[in-house]
């Protein structure tokens, strides 16, 4: 092997590249915040008898869930460009990622909450509970434990799929790395240490999780 | 005193209920025993409000239970239900299963509720298993949980459902023997059973269920020993 690494000049751009690390952690945790909130109404219409909103979820879903990512940037930025709405590279690609988190966790969410027995309703009625009482005690929190890590799951995918970012020149790790090594030519180096910083972000996201996870969920699951 | 006048029960076009009228006093057991899709279960739910019922009346101490102004959350705190499975909330402990619902419904303070629920659970012999997961415990230990549960709301009045058909026959015993005791304490209790070993020698009375209908009711032992109606004869000779 005869490649030369060059280490110094990635190391001189480090700012630019934490910065583009941290726009990836951004776009993410946006994308899954209004994604949840998006499943769960979502959801809710999955399971509501009312036709016209459970089509809308049901169609949704599917191609949230049989499309792939990159179409649904493409289509956003592209796409929408063509109809003369203009996103910026950000926006798209934080709207291709709620997209599809909402998709999959809204079947995340309807699997949770179909999972927990129905007698578990009956029983804490029968002790006296409100409605929102057993939701708020005994439904929601079985739930949560059986959605966690599913959830958990989702948000590392849209860590790693935002790098599709890179195809709609937007500035994220991938964009930033992509432009960065185009000036040096230090390819494999600038890919070589985004690669170490996607790995490094979604271990810590995974390790917090469970952190969290413990915190949360003293016994059982 | 709970008293059941003349209801009638219908799921979609199946009538379950068909005229049922039942007075149990306050201190009385009441057994119900009967065949299977006879309506036990559901003149339970009926009972409790979680099923509404579409004619007669329900009176739990005078109070019109399906009456649209009742405030059912209310009423339950009175009647103490238990299912055939037992329910136990998974996520949390054996001691916080039975104080949930003093501290949220009765708004008592954490301390007192802790109390209350400890007292209760040592009640049903499960004082040395406060802190485990119900998951961890056997069906018996968890059936005695859901008693223990429904019994730290001080409720006047227990309904039972079929508390030991789900368990290993070597658990039912430890189960009964609860029941044997809150029976001794004076608690007014209906059982829907299959024991009739224990519908015979813990209740005062025993009704059986046919079809929707009170076929016989009578003093405990003269309706298992000795029945007068032959399809309660038919039934009791069939599952002994
Ligand atoms: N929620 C429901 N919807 C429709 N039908 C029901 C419902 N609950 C009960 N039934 C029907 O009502 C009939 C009486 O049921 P119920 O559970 O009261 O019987 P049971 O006497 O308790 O029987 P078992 O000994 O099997 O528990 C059955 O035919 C049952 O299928
Ligand atoms: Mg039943």
């Amino acid at each position: 092997m005869d490649y030369e690494f060059h280490w110094n000049i990635v190391f001189q751009n480090m700012p630019e590249l934490l910065n583009g690390a941290f726009v990836t952690l951004h776009v993410s945790v946006l994308a899954m915040l209004l994604g949840v909130v998006i499943a769960i109404l979502l959801a809710i219409a999955k399971m509501n008898n009312t036709k016209f909103f459970c089509h809308v979820a049901t169609v949704w879903v599917e191609i949230a869930r049989n499309t792939p990512a990159l179409f649904q940037i493409y289509m956003a930025y592209f796409g929408l460009g063509a109809f003369g709405i203009h996103l910026s590279p950000y926006v798209a690609v934080l709207s291709a990622l709620v997209f599809i988190n909402a998709g999959y966790l809204t079947e995340t969410f309807r699997g949770g909450f179909q999972s927990i027995p129905t007698t578990q309703y009956s029983a804490s009625k029968s002790l006296g509970m409100t409605s929102f009482q057993a939701y708020r005690y005994i439904i929601l929190p079985q739930m949560l434990r059986r959605i966690y890590h599913p959830m958990t799951n989702q948000f590392v995918w849209s860590i790693l799929m935002s790098s599709l970012g890179i195809l709609v020149g937007m500035s994220e790790l991938s964009g930033t790395t992509q432009r960065l090594q185009s000036l040096s030519f230090r390819t494999l180096e600038f890919f070589i240490v985004a690669a170490v910083m996607y790995f490094v972000i979604t271990k810590l996201v995974l390790f917090s999780s469970s952190l969290l996870a413990r915190r949360l969920f003293k016994g059982e699951i | 005193m709970i008293s059941v006048q003349n209801v009638h029960k219908s799921f979609g076009d199946l009538e379950v209920l068909k005229g049922v009228s039942l007075d149990v006093e306050k201190g009385e057991v009441v057994s119900i025993i009967g065949g299977s899709g006879s309506g036990k279960s559901t003149l339970l739910y009926c009972i409790n409000a979680i099923e509404p019922i579409n004619s007669g009346k329900i009176l739990v101490d005078g109070v019109d239970v399906h009456a649209k102004e009742t405030n059912k959350d209310k009423l339950r705190q009175k009647l103490g239900m238990v299912f055939q499975q037992w329910n136990s909330f998974p996520h949390m402990t054996v001691l916080e299963n039975a104080a949930l619902a003093p501290r949220i419904v009765k708004k008592m303070s954490k301390e007192e509720a802790m109390e209350i629920a400890k007292k209760e659970l040592e009640h049903v012999g499960l004082g040395d298993k406060l802190d485990v997961y119900p998951t961890k415990m056997s069906g018996g230990q968890q059936q005695r949980l859901a008693i223990a549960r429904a019994l730290a709301m001080k409720p006047d009045y227990m309904l039972l459902d079929e508390v030991t058909s789900a368990l290993d026959p070597e658990l039912v015993g430890e189960v009964l023997d609860t029941l044997r005791l809150l029976a001794e304490e004076g608690m007014t209790m209906i059982c829907v059973t299959h024991e009739m070993g224990f519908a015979r020698d813990v209740s005062d009375r025993v009704a059986y269920f046919h079809q929707g209908v009170i076929a016989e009711i009578g003093e405990a032992r003269q309706v298992i020993t000795d029945p007068q109606n032959p399809l309660t004869q038919k039934f009791l000779s069939k599952v002994r």
